[in-house]
């Protein structure tokens, strides 16, 4: 994953001049164990969803997901995703910023309730959502069957993401630094943006595509809540679920093929963003 | 420039850090804060640098009121312990930072950048990252750093506290020398007596919030205010209820008249010195001497001897405040 690449720059490069193709029997062993435990869990399955749309052949592949029901719901959740992931890096940012830096009362019953959303089963976040935001609303607030159920359902689920990711290397930042750069005569937004904000970028970027791969992804939080009206608020999983139900598994399969290009694409590009960003700092 | 501090006061809580300092830094000199951990020295340079505001008094840097500037405005040049550097950016563009700030011209910072670079011999390292240099160079480059800015004042944290002795004596040698070349006022606080003595103009001693005494390294050597300035300062024993310096005093061997009997209770030698333990009664004597000196009074370990202050020796009165911390 893509937090591999906090720890930047020289040992990144340090790692890529051993020379490969000289393991001992311990880290041969070790290898092999981790790419049989790799492929069982992940790249067999993921060969069979492609293979599975493949079935279909090109124009069963194609129709399916140039199928106009498909591609608004793809467009939604994708679109969905990235709006609510960049929210997440102000507001996750944001959040790090107050449980590190300040202290006030119940900052440890914050800290517990952060977690929430990851320790809540979606289909329970789904339940409080409906019950505080569907058409019972205590607040009077009704966005059921709307897209801002979704954007709400995809909020609350991805907020730990880069809250937690950013969180340790905030507190691991030497406030002599920022007192150094004071120093220097930097204001304070300007010792944020030159100083602190670079320690953070890859903390940052790494939520950040946690955040979006799980909003992709995200069906039981929002199943509820959104109503599922096709063209509307129907997202991808439950699009990729009713085509199951249908007994299209070859179309199914193909919208899962797409999710993955999408994720993988993104994934790759944090990658290579988090790569630039140690370098040129 | 000159640093002028009038009864600066600072409280953590019931610590009492600073109580009451006044204090006068001349200009282009280099001045140590001196004292044990936890005397207040630290608060007074962050106080000086704004990155700690005092809670009473004023202070003034060239002339200028800095009570209540922000660090920002205050222009002085800070070297930490620990080095700060900015882990994400290369050596140059951590000594670049301060000027990158100023909006200086690129064709002007690129010239100021190396020239600094090569003050601190760091020019083949510029694209390196603070990561890839060891203790000494990092310590270097934040010195760079801090002078790029042409700062008023350049304020020194415990600047070599951080690294092996012989390093640091390095280093030592090489501030010395780079403050006879660039000649800004300079402020370094240190625990180490001997980095003090050896590197400064003037030594402030700091203790318990206070200052014991303001002077040059010869006069608090030879004229130190009190007792607990004479025992930071240099090797101490006692004798007759009176500190004395070791090497102030002499053996006999027989009965001066105006001497203090006793008997040699241990001998030690270290290279070119001989400590010896003379035991006077209740108290414990140490007595250095060469070994030439030894040689010829040709006594052992259970002698008996006299001891004596050799003529202009200086003596303070004990107040039994402070255990002997020597060396």
């Amino acid at each position: 994953m893509a937090t591999v690449a906090l720890g930047t720059g020289p040992t990144a490069r340090l790692r890529r001049s051993v020379r490969p193709g000289h393991l001992t029997t311990a880290s041969g062993v070790g290898l092999g164990v981790a790419m049989i435990w790799f492929s069982l869990l992940v790249l067999i399955p993921l060969s069979a969803v492609v293979v599975t749309a493949a079935g279909g052949g090109w124009t069963g592949f194609w129709s399916s997901v140039t199928n106009e029901q498909t591609a608004a719901a793809i467009r939604l959740t994708v679109g969905m995703a990235a709006v609510v992931t960049l929210i997440n890096v102000v507001m996750g940012t944001l959040i790090a910023w107050v449980l590190v830096r300040d202290e006030f009362f119940g900052k440890r019953a914050l800290e517990v309730l952060i977690d929430i959303p990851f320790a809540l089963p979606t289909i329970v976040a789904g339940l409080v959502l409906l019950s505080l935001y569907g058409s019972d609303s205590p607040f009077g607030i009704d966005v059921a069957n709307t897209r801002s159920a979704v954007f709400l359902a995809f909020l609350f689920v991805t907020l730990p993401f880069i809250v937690r990711m950013v969180q340790p290397v905030l507190a691991e930042i030497d406030p002599e630094v920022e007192q150094a750069a004071a120093s220097l005569g930097a204001s304070r937004f300007t010792t944020f943006r030159r100083v602190i904000l670079p320690s953070l970028a890859p903390a940052i970027t790494a939520g950040a595509a946690l955040s979006f791969a799980r909003g992709v992804s995200e069906y039981g939080s929002l199943v509820l809540l959104s109503g599922n009206l096709p063209f509307r608020t129907e997202v991808t999983s439950v699009r990729i679920l009713s085509s199951v139900e249908n007994n299209n598994l070859a179309g199914a399969a193909s919208v899962a093929t797409i999710l993955l290009v999408i994720s993988v694409a993104v994934m790759i590009a944090v990658e290579v963003l988090q790569r630039r960003m140690s370098r040129r700092g | 420039m000159s640093i002028e501090i009038n009864g600066v006061g600072k409280q953590f809580g019931d610590f009492v850090a600073l109580d009451d300092v006044s204090l006068h830094i001349p200009t282009g000199q280099l001045t140590a804060l001196l004292g044990p951990s936890g005397g207040g020295k630290s608060t007074l340079l962050r106080i000086i640098a704004g990155l700690e505001h005092a809670d009473r008094g004023r202070v003034q840097i060239e002339g200028l009121d800095a009570t209540h500037l922000p660090a920002q405005k205050r222009n002085v040049g800070f070297v930490f312990q620990h080095y700060a550097a900015f882990k994400h950016l290369t050596v140059y563009r951590n000594v670049a930072f301060g000027l990158e700030i100023r909006k200086v011209p690129k064709q002007q910072m690129r010239t100021r950048v190396n020239e600094l670079l090569e003050l601190v011999h760091l020019s083949q390292f510029a694209d390196r990252l603070p990561s890839q240099l060891s203790g000494g160079q990092r310590q270097r480059m934040a010195l760079a750093r801090a002078l790029a800015v042409e700062p008023n004042v350049l304020l020194l944290d415990e600047p070599f506290g951080a690294l092996d002795a012989k390093v640091r004596k390095e280093l030592r040698d090489w501030l010395r020398r780079l403050h006879d070349e660039v000649h800004v006022t300079t402020v370094f606080v240190t625990h180490d007596q001997e980095e003090a003595l050896e590197v400064a103009d003037e030594i402030v001693i700091i203790n318990e919030g206070r200052i014991e005494q303001i002077g040059t390294p010869d006069q608090l050597y030879d004229e130190p205010a009190n007792d607990f300035v004479m025992r930071f300062i240099g090797p101490v024993t006692e004798l007759g209820g009176r500190l004395v310096r070791p090497h102030d005093l002499e053996l006999v061997v027989t009965d001066p008249g105006d001497g203090h009997y006793g008997t040699v209770r241990r001998v030690v030698r270290v290279g070119y010195e001989v400590r010896v333990e003379i035991q006077a009664g209740a108290e414990t004597v140490l007595v250095t001497a060469s070994r030439s000196q030894f040689q010829d009074l040709g006594i052992a370990e259970g002698s008996p001897v006299w001891v004596r202050p050799q003529r202009g020796a200086m003596s303070v009165a004990s107040s039994q405040k402070i255990p002997v911390a020597a060396g």
